[in-house]
């Protein structure tokens, strides 16, 4: 069948089997691996991705199910050279030891600081509960959406940054 | 790699044509509506439909929480977490706040909704209890028109429900009265989890007696309400000797099994403690007047 999606604000229309799961249509149709795979279950939620701003398990959502949604990977959290504060945050608190669970945490995190973008431990650790990092390292991923919240525009956040690190 | 078996897949964007897929494809078809039942189930061929429908463009027409002549009507597309945020079931009928916030996690209430909760009927699915324990109906649509069913009546047993074979879940109805309250207790081994048991209440108070009381366990072998519990209840006053005799009396008729998430007689003694629990707590918000 024909499914149009659009995937990090460009539709993509691909000739698919109906049973494709979106988390392969990404990795293995668009050859955006940025989206992990993971259990399948939809228990890990490595596979997080956003459709119309929200997280999903892509591991249970048909690619068909995707057309006429918007879906944001990992790869369209950057703009235009510059990245978002979550990827800043995640750099900045060493939010990732083994990387395999972070393309979802930050996707998770973007969703939460469109919501709330003040959010206190708490409601970050209820946020991600549906996520599992592997290396246990959750400390840190909590840290490094504290920081994207406390640090909202990239590009400044970024300058600050190289500002602390010049000697 | 776990893929579903193959189908043809076809997609409704109203609910008439979702019907007349529904009757032309036969009963090889199904609805696909939040998926996070259906696809898993799919994944590990226990179920192998012919025909998935996506009913995903009616989620806006069927998700929705609103109140309309005197019950809460609630959307068979709406999705776990318009369920937890609604202000007005908050208000009116916290057991699915209750319910909600232990169901999965937040991800796949995203997508998961109330209808495909129902329909997919899960023995130790949340939602089914919790309707059970308000008296809600649920309003089932075929090509001739609509019939509105009680949860008795619509949950026949594990996987089985009243909806026919071109027929599809549109709404769940729960009716309000003054001096309603609600509460859902569950036990579950990790977050997320299914529960090792769950007890969902109601209760209706009048002038200090509870009127009606509804009782549902959720994952212990139970009927879908249970019925000489609630009986055990009507006109007394609430008391903690009434709330054990009641919860004495579920926990007589379910059959709980012996499995990874604990034994037959803890879990009969964790539902007895949940209905408890339930109760008390629907009592109070009853008294604080929830409805």
């Amino acid at each position: 069948m024909q499914v149009t999606v659009s995937v990090n604000g460009e539709e993509r229309a691909r000739e698919i089997e109906p049973r494709l799961l979106l988390v392969h249509f990404l990795r293995d149709v668009l050859g955006l691996t940025g989206t992990h795979w993971g259990c399948d279950t939809s228990n890990c939620g490595t596979c997080v991705v956003l459709m119309d701003g929200r997280p999903v398990k892509s591991c249970t959502v048909l690619a068909a199910s995707a057309a006429g949604h918007e879906i944001t990977t990992v790869e369209g959290l950057e703009r235009d050279g510059v990245l978002d504060p979550v990827q800043q945050g995640f750099h900045e608190e060493h939010g990732l030891q083994c990387g395999f669970c972070t393309p979802g945490m930050m996707l998770t995190a973007r969703a939460l600081l469109d919501e709330n973008p003040n959010p206190s431990e708490a409601e970050i650790r209820e946020a991600i509960s549906g996520q599992i990092c592997r290396c246990t390292g959750y400390a840190t991923i909590v840290r490094s959406i504290r920081w994207a919240a406390e640090h909202p525009a990239a590009a400044g956040a970024a300058a600050e940054t190289a500002g602390e690190a010049a000697p | 790699m776990q893929v579903p078996p193959q189908f043809e897949y076809e997609r409704a964007t109203s609910i008439e044509q979702a019907l007349e897929l529904l009757a032309r494809l036969g009963p090889e078809a199904r609805l696909l509506a939040g998926g996070h039942s259906l696809l898993p189930m799919m994944k590990l061929r226990l179920a192998a439909p012919e025909h998935l429908i996506d009913i995903d463009p009616l989620a806006d027409e069927l998700g929705y929480v609103r109140e309309q002549d005197g019950e809460l009507r609630i959307g068979a597309m709406t999705r776990h977490r318009e369920l937890l945020d609604s202000e007005l079931l908050r208000r009116r009928a916290a057991i699915f706040a209750d319910a909600e916030r232990v169901i999965a996690d937040p991800v796949v209430r995203n997508r998961g909704t109330i209808g495909g909760a129902l329909c997919q009927a899960d023995p130790a699915e949340d939602l089914s209890a919790v309707c059970a324990a308000v008296g809600a109906r649920v309003v089932i649509r075929g090509r001739d028109g609509e019939r509105v069913v009680v949860m008795p009546e619509f949950h026949r047993g594990p996987y089985e429900t009243a909806v026919g074979e071109a027929e599809m879940v549109t709404e769940v109805r729960i009716p309000l009265s003054p001096g309603f309250g609600s509460a859902y207790e569950k036990v579950e081994r990790r977050v997320g989890d299914w529960a090792v048991a769950a007890a969902g209440a109601s209760v209706r108070m009048d002038d200090g007696e509870i009127a009606r009381a509804g009782i549902a366990l959720a994952a212990v072998g139970a009927g879908v309400t249970s019925a000489e519990a609630e009986a055990a209840l009507a006109g007394r006053r609430p008391s903690e000797e009434a709330f054990a005799e009641a919860a004495r009396l579920a926990v007589e008729h379910c059959s709980p099994v012996d499995d990874q998430r604990g034994s037959a007689e803890y879990k009969r003694h964790v539902a007895g403690e949940l209905t408890r629990r339930a109760l008390r707590r629907a009592t109070a918000r009853a008294l604080r007047e929830e409805g």
